[in-house]
């Protein structure tokens, strides 16, 4: 299959979708946990007190002087009031900014910001025009974030969905511990990268560190450029024409899709050999049951 | 958890005690325990600086008959000075407990600083052209004002904000660490040296000296042997990486240089402005944004990664 339409892909049931996307390594046995999607639940999948807010309501503040408590309260009070698109001015490399959103928002950062910037949010689509600090994006759950410059270690730890896109160069641990979601790094990561990542998948158009994807149980990375070093049971797949479309279309759509296209991409998947799930004692295996 | 910073300016001096006190003081949420500062001033010809303790922070509260033991310290020191030729140009009192000499003496310095180190309760902090060592108990304008750092001028300078884990929280064990008897060197560190006895007792049977138990002590020693014995200094911080275990980002800064080193695990964070005439790298962006609040690149160096600046 060259390429599948958006069209195709909605017609789907949704083992074929996963297939289809290139979710071919993430066989989901054991004590893993999926929730899937059910349109019919859709009420849960929003939070009781998320305010009503408008994205044509923009205003912005500057927050030079503030505290990350300062700025945390003024975006939620923002809300509060309708405000559906809101400018950080002046962020300062505070850290905390911009965590724990959990309802639809655009937000945008004119600057750097520090540590745990937007994370744990669950749907604003975030615009960091600046750098980052270690652990953007960690434990995000919908949404997503797109970092203008380069970001620290840790990006995306513990993400599980959206997509977080970091334009420059990361530090090391990019996606550590990831369950779910997207990691789309424009330029290198360092050591560790997708260390004991658990599901999702990370692009890194650049190079990758020493260790890359050690002791991941699933998902998978795509490098375009040198890979250092494999960590443990990390091992290279076959890229097939699932992963080079959806590589195209998720590189097109941040705009990173390199000149000499995706077909270079190494793909890298879990050995799967440091799995025991099937090793459970029968009292553990009652107690999942 | 520890903050570090650095920031050198290339071909002029700058105001480096200001705005390394401001970096500090950004970084106080890492290490509210104590605070260090390395300033590299202008030289002095011929004459040395020599930065001296005499006591620690809490004995002048707590210690008996601590004034008099303080003067008959710092008499012991200018008679050792004296029977070693040095002549005593200036003499201060920063605090009640730490004293600044400018000192013109041409013979061995490493001599005269053991024997003054002989002398029970006194640690030389700093000597050198340059450098100039400050350390004490608080946060950084608490330091910077005792000291006077605000208006230091010079090229570049080290600081430190340090949370006590591993050590007491006393003088002793804050940063930065004086490479002694290396004249200029200086190192501040973030991190666990997991090797630390093992080198400890290797850099001691080769005659080093330890006044700490502060494993971040062992970075300035291991410094001051391979520069000692003709490395350079990335030579130095190349070799240290496979050297010291554990997880550490650390600083040296010598008299004309500023060099940084990280650990394979890249662990400890150190986040580095780099442009044509300034270079600033702290444990966080927001020590960086206290000197320099415009929009600038940045990046984290990775793991193994050395860097040496000239001024």
């Amino acid at each position: 299959m060259a390429s599948v339409s958006d069209a195709r892909l909605r017609e789907m049931a949704q083992e074929e979708r996963a297939h289809a996307l290139g979710m071919t390594t993430e066989q989901l046995t054991g004590r893993s946990m999926f929730i899937e999607f059910d349109p019919e639940a859709e009420e849960r999948f929003t939070y009781p007190w998320a305010p009503e807010v408008d994205f044509n309501k923009r205003t912005e503040f500057d927050s030079s002087e503030m505290s990350s408590t300062e700025v945390n309260q003024e975006i939620r009070r923002l809300m509060a009031e309708g405000f559906g698109t809101i400018v950080i001015q002046n962020p300062r490399g505070k850290h905390s900014v911009g965590v724990g959103i959990l309802s639809r928002l655009n937000l945008i950062v004119e600057g750097s910001l520090g540590y745990f910037a937007t994370g744990l949010i669950d749907g604003p689509n975030v615009r960091i025009n600046g750098r980052v600090g270690w652990s953007c994006g960690e434990n995000m759950m919908s949404g997503t974030i797109v970092v203008a410059k380069n970001a620290g270690s840790t990006f995306g730890a513990a993400l599980r969905g959206g997509d977080l896109v970091c334009m420059g160069s990361v530090g090391s641990r990019t996606g550590i511990d990831m369950k779910g979601g997207t990691i789309i790094v424009g330029g290198d990561t360092g050591a560790f990268s997708g260390f004991m990542m658990q599901r999702g998948r990370m692009i890194v158009c650049g190079n990758a560190g020493k260790n890359l994807g050690d002791s991941m149980y699933d998902g998978t990375i795509y490098v375009g450029g040198e890979i250092r070093e494999l960590g443990v049971d990390a091992v290279p797949a076959e890229l097939n024409d699932l992963d080079r479309a959806w590589l195209r279309r998720k590189l097109i759509q941040y705009g990173l899709l390199p000149e000499r296209g995706v077909d270079h991409f190494t793909k890298i998947v879990a050995g799967k050999q440091l799995w025991n799930y099937d090793n459970l004692e029968p009292s553990e295996k009652k107690l999942i049951l | 958890m520890c903050g570090i910073a650095g920031i050198i300016h290339r071909g002029k001096m700058s105001n480096v005690g200001g705005e390394m006190t401001r970096m500090l003081r950004a970084l106080k949420h890492r290490g509210p325990d104590s605070t260090g500062l390395a300033v590299y001033g202008p030289p002095h010809p011929g004459d040395y600086v020599m930065r001296l303790k005499v006591a620690e922070h809490e004995d002048i509260d707590r210690g008996r008959g601590i004034k008099e033991r303080i003067k008959e310290r710092v008499e012991r020191v200018e008679r050792i000075l004296e029977e070693h030729g040095v002549q005593i140009h200036s003499k201060e009192f920063a605090t009640p407990y730490a004293l600044r000499y400018v000192l013109r003496h041409e013979g061995d310095k490493e001599a005269i600083a053991r024997a003054i180190e002989e002398v029970d309760g006194v640690e030389i902090l700093s000597l050198g052209n340059n450098l100039e060592l400050i350390k004490d108990l608080g946060d950084a304008i608490v330091v910077a004002d005792a000291y006077k750092l605000h208006e230091f001028e010079g090229t570049h300078a080290i600081g430190h904000t340090r949370m006590a884990t591993e050590s007491d929280v006393d003088i002793r064990s804050a940063h930065p660490y004086w490479a002694f008897p290396y004249n200029d060197v200086s190192v501040v560190h973030n991190g666990q040296i997991t090797n630390y006895w093992l080198m400890r007792r290797e850099m001691e049977r080769k005659g080093h000296r330890f006044m700490s138990n502060c494993d971040s002590e062992l970075l300035a020693v291991y410094t001051a042997h391979n520069l000692a014995g003709g490395m350079t200094l990335e030579e130095s911080l190349r070799q240290s990486i496979g050297e010291i275990d554990g997880v550490f980002t650390y600083l040296v800064a010598t008299r004309d240089q500023l060099g940084m080193a990280k650990d394979t695990m890249a662990a400890k964070p150190l986040v580095l402005y780099e442009s044509d005439d300034l270079i600033a790298l702290a444990s966080e962006e927001v020590a960086i944004r206290a000197i320099l609040p415009q929009e600038i690149d940045t990046y984290d160096p990775y793991d193994e990664e050395i860097r040496v600046w000239q001024v």
